[in-house]
This record gives structure tokens, C-alpha cells and sequence, in this order.
């Protein structure tokens, strides 16, 4: 189940994640990463006051659906290094939202730590509504565990 | 009015977290995007990989944000105070975020203590784009847990303008 560098390559496609999101998938995002804003759980302010179609999905908690897709296919020794989001669009109850990644690039650095880079977007029918472009460290044998560097050794 | 490019790459808001790292939020935050990786879950996988338990990485923010509210508050508390600071000295009422990159470095654990600090990296000439006229500015969040070490550093690019005429 720890998938190990040599087994990953430039244009791999992760396996895809669709989920049916709800006013709870929404608020329960919302409170987990400490967002009290009104537009995360109040459907009058984000119609009213935002002028949204709903409340909607905030950014921390996107960035740990983004995390959850990418270490289901890594599994447990796959270390995040870096991710840039960009928001184009909301997500709000009743959509599926997919998220889908390809490999960019797969390489080693100069201490030895394997690294792939992923293209990641999350569509809702077929709209593309936030890509993140994360940077994850991947074992490159069974005995590799990424966590273990520290200091000069991690170069994120 | 001060020129708020003065302040560029100065420390402002160091914050200390509000409470230290725990593990109900770390649950809270798997079970809300339904992730069962056994780094969070099974303490035996956790000694294995990661010499005991750890958050997940993309929760750094959340240890940064106030509480809705405190004893003693008197309004409510703004993360990024940077980027309100900034719309109301180049008097912009409106702003988006346009892009956020995040970079981790050593791993946040239960009982860290996790100081926020923000610096102004840079700020654009005034500029117009389909929302309005305005500036583009990048604000850096950097946090450190009680031992000094960077755990993390957050960059946000926000863009504040006026709303176009017609």
C-alpha cells in the first residue's frame, strides 16, 4: 500500500475522488478549520449579503480535501512539501465536486529525497473550480520514510 | 498617510496560538474530509513513521485562527490583519484572494504551542483587472512552534480594489 518512487511516472493519473457535498460537508469544513465567517454556515448572509447561490466551501478546508486525495493514493509515508491553490469558483451544497491529478514531474533532489509533483483540480460538473499544484514526497524504496528528514535534509 | 510599502518584509502581529495543538481538532478535521490515513488514527503507524502523532500538515492554519470570541474581547479578531490593514490604507473596500501557496516544513504535534507572525512581501503599482482598479499584495504567514522551529510558511496574494464604474 506505500507506493515507492519507481513506481510512479510523468503523466500518471491519481485515482479520482467524486463526493456529493452537503450543508454539512460545508459547515463541518468550516468549523473543523476555525472559520466563523457567516458565508460557511449561514445561507441568508451568503445569499443576502455575499450574493452567492449558498454557503460555500472555505479554502482551509479545501486544502485538506486536496491532502486527503493526495495521501489515499501515496499512502501514510507521503509528505506534503509545498501546494498552490487558485480559486476560481465556488463550491456549494448539492454539488459532486471531483477532484483529479495528473503527475508533472517526478524527480530526486540533491540529498537524496524523491519528490512528484501533481496537477490537481477540483471540477464540478466539468467546471473547474480550485487547482492546486502540490509538491509531495514519496519513498524511494520500502525503507525510505520521508518524515524522517529534518532540517537542511527536508527542502520543501 | 504612511507609505504601506514601508513595511515590507517587517515582522507585524506575532501572535502566540490561542491553545496548544490537539488531537480532537486533528479528528474533527480527517472526519470532515473523510480521511483515513493511519497517521492520524493508529498510534502504532504514528511511532513508526513520524515518532508519535502529528497533524496534518494542511491544518497550519487552523491553530493561527481566534476564537470567535474571548474574555476581555471587544471586537471580533481578523486573521491576515495585514490585508485589512492594507485595503483600508489604500482605501480599497473591496479584495479576493487570488491565489494561496502553502509550504510545510517540520510537522506540527499535539501540544505544540504555534506563534503566527506576518510579513508584507510586496505590493503592486495601482492596476486595473475585470473587478476594478487596484493593487495586487503578497502577505506571508510564517509559523514557529514553541522549540523556534519553522513549521510552515503561507503566502496569500490578494488583490483589493474599487469596483469599476459602469
Amino acid at each position: 500500500m506505500t507506493l515507492v518512487l519507481k513506481e510512479i511516472n510523468e503523466g500518471d493519473r491519481l485515482p479520482p475522488l467524486s463526493y456529493d457535498v452537503t450543508a454539512t460537508t460545508v459547515v463541518l469544513g468550516a468549523l473543523a478549520t476555525r472559520d466563523w465567517r457567516p458565508m460557511h454556515h449561514d445561507h441568508d448572509f451568503a445569499v443576502n449579503r455575499n450574493g452567492t447561490q449558498d454557503i460555500f466551501l472555505n479554502t482551509p478546508n479545501q486544502a485538506a480535501w486536496f491532502e486527503r486525495f493526495l495521501t489515499d493514493w501515496t499512502g501514510p509515508k507521503g509528505r506534503l512539501g509545498r501546494m498552490k491553490f487558485r480559486m476560481k469558483g465556488s463550491v456549494f451544497p448539492g454539488d459532486t465536486m471531483v477532484f483529479e491529478g495528473t503527475v508533472s514531474k517526478v524527480e530526486t533532489d540533491d540529498d537524496g529525497c524523491g519528490w512528484a509533483e501533481i496537477d490537481v483540480s477540483l471540477t464540478v460538473g466539468g467546471d473547474v473550480k480550485t487547482t492546486c499544484l502540490a509538491r509531495i514526497a514519496i519513498p524511494t524504496s520500502d525503507d525510505d520514510n520521508p518524515w524522517s528528514r529534518r532540517a537542511e535534509r527536508w527542502v520543501p | 498617510m504612511t507609505d504601506p510599502s514601508a513595511l515590507i518584509d517587517q515582522v507585524q502581529y506575532e501572535e502566540v496560538g490561542e491553545f496548544p495543538v490537539e488531537r480532537g481538532y486533528i479528528w474533527t478535521s480527517c472526519s470532515s474530509v473523510e480521511n483515513g490515513n493511519p497517521l492520524f488514527w493508529d498510534d502504532d503507524v504514528a511511532a513508526e513513521l513520524t515518532d508519535g502523532p502529528i497533524a496534518p500538515p494542511t491544518m497550519l492554519s487552523v491553530w493561527f485562527r481566534p476564537h470567535n470570541w474571548a474574555p476581555g474581547r471587544t471586537q471580533v479578531a481578523l486573521p491576515l490583519q495585514v490585508h485589512f490593514d492594507l485595503k483600508e490604507q489604500y482605501g480599497l473596500p473591496e479584495a479576493v484572494m487570488t491565489d494561496n501557496t502553502i509550504v510545510f516544513h517540520e510537522p506540527v504535534r499535539p501540544g505544540d504551542v504555534i506563534t503566527s507572525r506576518q510579513v508584507l512581501k510586496s505590493v503592486s503599482e495601482p492596476k486595473t483587472t475585470k473587478l476594478g482598479t487596484g493593487r495586487f499584495w503578497v502577505i506571508d504567514v510564517e509559523y514557529h512552534n514553541q522549540k523556534g522551529e519553522l513549521v510552515g510558511v503561507e503566502s496569500y496574494t490578494g488583490f483589493g480594489y474599487k469596483r469599476g464604474e459602469g
